[in-house]
């Protein structure tokens, strides 16, 4: 097993286009982040109902979607070159190399995922200070020595983790990089879109919950946890549920269909 | 000896003009099974997500706790055939033909609430802060019957905005600046003649300026004119992050007027008050409204507005809410028609058969816009009627549109579409790889939308800006509500209000795709196949 690791992180390491495509995922997520912490006024005296950790992890919306880039790559440019056929030779065992792609993949987007969250959280903190978010309206300094900011910083990098293996086994499944990364951009962005024009309170409530993006986003929320139809594990736990049925799917499809 | 005669086709001739090539993408794309069912995919699930939404937004009022839930009532008619708030205290006399009324107002003052409502039903101003609103206003009105939504022509003070002559609802004039007070008073005229009513306004009383003159067409012969006060719900709304909330009430203005004089026919009786409301309006109960005649002086109380109604939401927008399942779909297609090339090498092959690039890029442009404009004209113009009828059916109201409207918005969702999948092209060509090209489409036009819209993510400030300039203000061409100056309303894009008209924000969109077009065609020419 430790060898067809070796050759996927070999594959993916030698791609000119991975590095820079996670670079560009820790930076704009960084960046994004720091725009939006950047952006708010809380007025003195009044009570803004603002979440500190979420505004400052704002970027992670942009930065999903180049993680996804990049996992996506990983199986269908495999197919577009015929190189699928040159590792499936290599490795037959067909679920090892879904195996092994699923770990670099990860790897390499936690790694990515814990440097942009850092950077965020530390702009953010040093932001948000500056913007009347002090100790004097009830806010505690944004800080990972915080019990609340620390779930929601590691649980960013989990949810980055599992939106990459989300990519994974949705572009196995579907092989094409243009039909794979439009059925994950759909998955992700539409369940927000429906839930905010659907008013009926049950079916937005539902909507909200299963939403891959919204409920796993509930592991960033730091106040006002009571609001939310899920508790934070919960609702990335909902985005690890869509996760594992894509990597199923893949699964099963790269092991009964001819490559 | 035999010799060999060269090889020639028996085929004709072909030619190489631009209608041949636009043959040959078509060809391409309708002999793609995926692509034709991506494109069929779209239409439906615009569809499909426009009826989910229809059929699952109820909207109901409950009069008491035990009573049954009733549909949403609509807001009055006013005479454009749009949706208007009429809500006020009329003092009256009814005014028989071409005449004038003329006053002097001397003070504005008011109460706001701001707890959400009223104490009681006997006592509701309890509680209540002074002040005026800005668009708290007292003056003089004729109108055409106490109908809510009849036609009207008012001249009135604001509590800030000065002077203003406003008729049927959507028009405003400014008059003299400054407030009304003791020190200085204002004089109002209004005069009737025919189907003109001509509004002056003067400081002394014996300087006199035309602010407007309103036609109001099929005016009757009598008229109910007089005095009115009205004041719209006081708000105030707090534009940080993090869910804007909002907090008010309804509010009161009073007007005290003196010098009152009627010229033409009137009835030599006295004054009738009359508060003119429905339930569903922002506005405190009667027993808080009315008005006192003494020694030639008149004060009226009144609580509502009179203006185009802007509380409610883009109904037709909300039923093409599936319009971005649909543009994902066609972006991704947009982007296959020229990255399919790259991956199987048949760039090559279109690029020897058609030497001029630009060309290449023009035919499919022009193929892939055309059937994705169809697609998108038949999913707005069954999408919308569709939705329309299952939100009346849960109890909606569904706004008059205009058909200039509605076919603004079932062209522009097909223009959209057509554009956003040309954007997809143009992208795909640029980048030749499908992923990365799909994902800066998608993420430049869904994600700004989406972290717009959806009120809480970003201040409204960023939300603005982000519609303003990026790919997704083109779904501006969807909006059908319209903001007014004289209504103070939240008009941010959580709300439902673009920063930019429809067709500028459509214009945005069309300026990305022009401008990645561009680039696609200089690249095109300069790098190998």
């Amino acid at each position: 097993m430790s060898d067809v690791v070796h050759a996927e992180w070999t594959k993916l390491r030698t791609l000119p286009g991975t590095g820079w495509l996670l670079l560009a995922a820790a930076a704009l997520t960084a960046a994004v982040g720091t725009i939006a912490a950047n952006a708010v006024t809380c007025p003195a005296g009044s009570s803004c109902q603002i979440d500190p950790a979420k505004v400052s992890l704002t970027g992670i919306d942009l930065g999903q979607a180049i993680v996804a880039i990049v996992a996506v790559t990983v199986i269908s440019g495999e197919y577009s070159t015929g190189m699928m056929r040159v590792t499936l030779t290599a490795t037959p065992g067909r679920w090892r190399v879904l195996a092994a792609k699923g770990a670099v993949v990860g790897a390499a987007t936690l790694v990515t995922g814990a440097v942009a969250v850092l950077a965020s959280v530390l702009a953010g903190g040093l932001l948000l200070d500056r913007h009347g978010l002090t100790p004097a309206h009830g806010y505690e300094a944004l800080s990972l020595g915080d019990g609340t900011v620390l779930r929601a910083a590691a649980g960013s990098v989990l949810y980055l983790g599992l939106i990459a293996l989300l990519s994974l086994g949705v572009a196995a499944a579907v092989r094409d990089s243009a039909v794979a990364i439009g059925v994950v951009l759909a998955l992700l962005f539409l369940f927000p879109i429906l839930s905010n024009v659907i008013t009926s309170p049950g079916l937005h409530r539902h909507l909200e919950q299963l939403s891959p993006m919204t409920a796993g986003q509930y592991i960033q929320a730091t106040t006002n946890l009571r609001s939310l139809p899920l508790t934070p594990w919960q609702g990335l736990g909902v985005l690890a549920a869509w996760t594992a049925g894509a990597m199923l799917a893949g699964a099963l499809v790269l092991r009964f269909r001819d490559a | 000896m035999a010799t060999l005669a060269p090889y020639r086709s028996e085929l004709r001739t072909g030619r190489d003009g631009f209608a041949q090539l636009l043959l040959a993408e078509w060809t391409k794309f309708r002999t793609v099974r995926g692509w034709v069912i991506g494109m069929v995919v779209a239409l439906l699930v615009i569809v499909g997500l426009g009826a989910l939404t229809g059929a699952n937004s109820e909207c109901g009022v409950q009069l008491g706790p035990n009573s049954p839930t009733l549909a949403c009532p609509a807001p009055a008619t006013g005479p454009g055939g749009e949706w208007v708030t009429d809500s006020f205290y009329f003092v009256r006399q009814p005014m028989a033909g071409n005449g004038s009324i003329t006053v002097r107002v001397t003070s504005l003052t008011g109460l706001y609430s701001t707890s959400g409502g009223f104490a009681s039903d006997q006592n509701p101003t309890s509680g209540m802060t002074p002040g005026v609103q800005p668009w708290s206003k007292a003056g003089i009105i004729v109108k055409a019957s106490t109908r809510q939504g009849a036609a009207y022509a008012a001249l009135m003070v604001t509590g800030g905005h000065g002077v203003r002559m406003q008729w049927d609802f959507t028009h405003d004039v400014a008059g003299l600046a400054g407030k009304v007070s003791a020190a200085s008073p204002r004089w109002l005229r209004l005069t009737r003649s025919g189907d003109t009513i001509t509004g002056y306004d003067s400081a002394d009383g014996a300087h006199w300026t035309r602010v407007g003159a309103a036609t109001l067409a099929g005016l009757p012969s009598t008229t109910q004119s007089g005095l009115f006060a009205a004041s719209p719900g006081y708000s105030v709304n707090t534009t940080s992050l993090g869910g804007g909330s909002s907090k008010g009430g309804p509010s009161l203005a009073t007007g005290t007027f003196d010098q009152v004089s009627q010229q033409g026919t009137w009835p030599a009786g006295r004054w009738t008050g009359q508060d003119i409301q429905r339930m569903t309006d922002v506005a405190l109960p009667a027993s808080a409204q009315g008005f006192t005649q003494a020694a030639g002086r008149l004060t009226v109380t009144g609580s509502g507005d009179i203006a185009p109604d802007t509380g409610d939401v883009d109904t037709i927008k909300k039923t093409l809410a599936g319009t971005f399942a649909g543009l994902i779909a066609v972006v991704v297609i947009g982007v296959m028609f020229i990255t399919a090339e790259y991956r199987r090498g048949l760039i090559r092959t279109t690029l020897a058969a058609s030497p001029r690039r630009g060309r290449v890029l023009a035919a499919k442009a022009i193929v892939l816009a055309t059937v994705t404009f169809a697609a998108g004209l038949v999913a707005a113009a069954v999408t919308i009627p569709l939705g329309e009828r299952l939100l009346h059916e849960s109890g909606n109201p569904i706004p008059p549109v205009t058909a200039l409207t509605w076919l603004q918005v079932v062209a522009g969702t097909a223009a959209l579409l057509a554009v956003s999948a040309v954007l997809g092209l143009a992208v795909g060509t640029l980048l030749r790889r499908s992923a990365g090209a799909v994902t800066a489409v998608i993420a430049g036009i869904v994600l700004p939308y989406l972290l717009a819209t959806i009120p809480g993510i970003l201040p409204v400030g960023a939300e603005q800006w982000l519609l303003r300039v990026t790919p997704a203000a083109g779904f501006a061409v969807q909006q059908t509500l319209t903001q007014y100056a004289q209504v103070h309303t939240v008009y941010t894009p959580g709300t439902g209000y673009f920063p930019l008209s429809p067709w500028a924000g459509f214009a945005v969109l069309c300026a990305w795709a022009a401008a990645a077009l561009v680039l696609a065609l200089f690249l095109l020419r300069r790098r190998d196949a």
